[in-house]
């Protein structure tokens, strides 16, 4: 049975670039995809697109594309990723442009959009649920909303001979579905294929993730060689079934535990999990060990997909200031709990804010039941962070925690403070017709 | 015996939902996890990050458990104040449960 490799290039935008260019070296892939937009990414690109008609795509396009593009043309390896975020068009003539520097010609390069929704959403004609939520969210400043859209944009420029392509959003697992469709000819309508091809694209997302990153726990899952962690691909064949696996000699491993754990990955309810191409089903799904990094997953199923898509959309929540201050040496957490005291009174009179104080290394993740302390700490280090509709205000909070140094108990040292815009995101539903995608080729 | 010995266990967030797999290390512990690790004992154990009703879903063919919370409204991964705004350190409180 014919069989075709994926490969994963990155499980976030931020992620390592020296596991892709190793799988593009050693893993004999014809396919690699890099996942590189988290939910409020697209805002952010969105607002930088705003400032600037040639931004907006992934801050790491360019040094990706140098580091891959070499290798990926002389091996025909496709690369298929959504860095285009906010504005996969310049994405798709900066990548022509690197190419040309690379004496890589005659790339064929493809933007998908369509994605975007913003006209739509801010046009208010459009039956969309949790209206009560979005009516609240558009007195804020909406930045962005984006439909995530399934493989079909993606299917459609591979059969376009595009060698790699730019999407915006895009559901993660479609990024990986997509290639499996157009490889084996598989039917946007034979949701059982879809199922499972949606499973290996979930288990794949997120890179490193499957290959023993984010797994390591000293003395129950120790994970060799982190620093090298390989990136993983899949060696899928034509009815689906697939091995996950990685470039031998790589770090980390793959272990029925690390699939399983990938495999629940912000799942809800297992047996339907929702895309814009399948309702998935990982109820019945089979991992079978057949080698060393060696994975066999079959068994996903699915169920025909859901008539609307997603929308994510994000807007200005206010302003957040946050400072630290640490304490260390004997009476270290009484001096912290005075400093606490003296920022809750000089910042209750200036103005509306929401207050969090964390003492971290003490309660700061789980709060004091959890935490339930035994001893007095070495060292302790006050958080204090305050969110308020204007930056004055929340600049209020690191400016009094700086002010503790001459103001407040003995001993603070190694004062941090920042003030930040947060972007926040709810999500809606809008009906398929509402959205159309187009595609746009560049040739290097 | 903390639930650690038995299981192991991944956190993810989505939009204001956390989820945090529990997976038996040996499948023969799966039917202690499903008997003890009860919906109700997530959430009591939990209660400072859960609003709402924990949802549990049972995966026998992977010897694990999922469990769904709903996030009070100011601990939403956008929204936070928190440290932790994710919530990603969640599951490994739920590994600290005594079983």
């Amino acid at each position: 049975m014919r069989t075709v490799r994926i490969g994963a290039g990155a499980g976030y935008s931020g992620d390592r670039i020296d596991p892709a260019v190793e799988l593009a070296e050693k893993g004999s892939i014809s396919y690699l995809i890099f996942e590189c937009l988290a939910e409020r990414t697209i805002a952010l690109a969105q607002e930088a697109r705003r400032l600037h008609s040639a931004a907006g795509y992934d801050p790491l396009l360019d040094e990706r594309m140098e580091a891959v593009l070499p290798i990926c043309a002389e091996k025909k390896i496709r690369v298929i990723s959504n860095m285009g975020a906010a504005n996969p068009t310049a994405a798709a003539a900066k990548t022509r442009e690197i190419a040309h520097q690379l004496g890589i010609y005659g790339l064929r390069i493809a933007a998908t959009t369509g994605d975007d929704v913003l006209s739509v959403i801010r046009s208010g004609n459009i039956a969309l649920e949790e209206n009560s939520q979005l009516a609240e969210s558009l007195s804020k400043k909406i930045l962005s909303a984006n439909a995530y859209l399934g493989m079909e944009p993606i299917v459609e420029a591979l059969a376009g001979g595009a060698d790699v392509i730019l999407t915006g959003r895009v559901a993660d697992p479609s990024l990986f579905l997509a290639p499996l469709v157009y490889e084996f000819g598989w039917s946007m309508e034979d949701w059982d294929l879809l199922g499972q091809g949606t499973l290996i694209g979930h288990l794949l997302e997120c890179a490193g993730q499957i290959t023993g990153g984010y797994f390591a726990d000293p003395g129950y899952k120790p994970v060799p060689n982190l620093a090298r962690l390989g990136f993983p691909f899949a060696e899928v064949s034509e009815d689906g079934t697939a091995t996950i696996t990685k470039v031998e000699g790589s770090g980390g491993l793959i272990t029925k535990a690390t699939c399983k754990e990938q495999l629940l990955y912000e799942i809800q309810d297992p047996a339907a999990y929702l895309t814009p191409d399948v309702v998935a089903d990982f109820s019945q799904v089979r991992i079978q060990e057949t080698g060393v990094d060696r994975i066999r997953v079959s068994g996903g199923k699915g169920k025909p997909r859901p008539p609307t898509l997603k929308v994510s959309v994000g807007y200005h929540d206010g302003y957040v200031g946050e400072g630290q201050i640490s304490y260390a040496g004997p009476g270290a957490l009484a001096r912290a709990n005075l400093a606490k005291e003296i920022l809750i009174e000089r910042l209750r009179d200036c103005g509306q804010i929401e207050l969090r104080f964390d003492l971290i290394g003490v309660n700061s993740i789980h709060g004091e039941r959890l935490s339930e302390m035994k001893c007095e700490p070495y060292e302790v280090r006050l958080r204090a962070a305050g969110k308020a509709e204007s930056m004055r205000t929340a600049s209020m909070v690191p400016r009094e925690v700086e002010a503790l140094y001459t103001n407040g108990p003995a001993g603070g040292g190694g004062v941090a403070g920042s003030t930040r815009e947060p972007i926040a995101i709810f999500s809606t539903l809008l009906s398929r017709q509402a959205i159309t995608h187009e595609i746009h080729y560049e040739v290097s | 015996m903390l639930l650690r010995e038995l299981a192991h266990s991944r956190t993810g967030d989505k939009g204001n939902l956390v989820t945090i797999s529990l997976i038996a290390y040996r499948d023969e512990d799966f039917v202690l996890l499903e008997e003890r690790v009860t919906a109700e004992r997530v959430s009591a154990h939990l209660s400072e990050f859960v609003d709402g009703p924990v949802l549990r879903y049972v995966v026998p063919q992977l010897s694990a458990l999922n469990f769904v919370l709903h996030r009070p409204a100011n601990q939403c991964v956008t929204r936070s104040l928190a440290l932790d705004a994710h919530g990603k350190c969640l599951g490994y409180a739920l590994l600290g449960l005594e079983i």
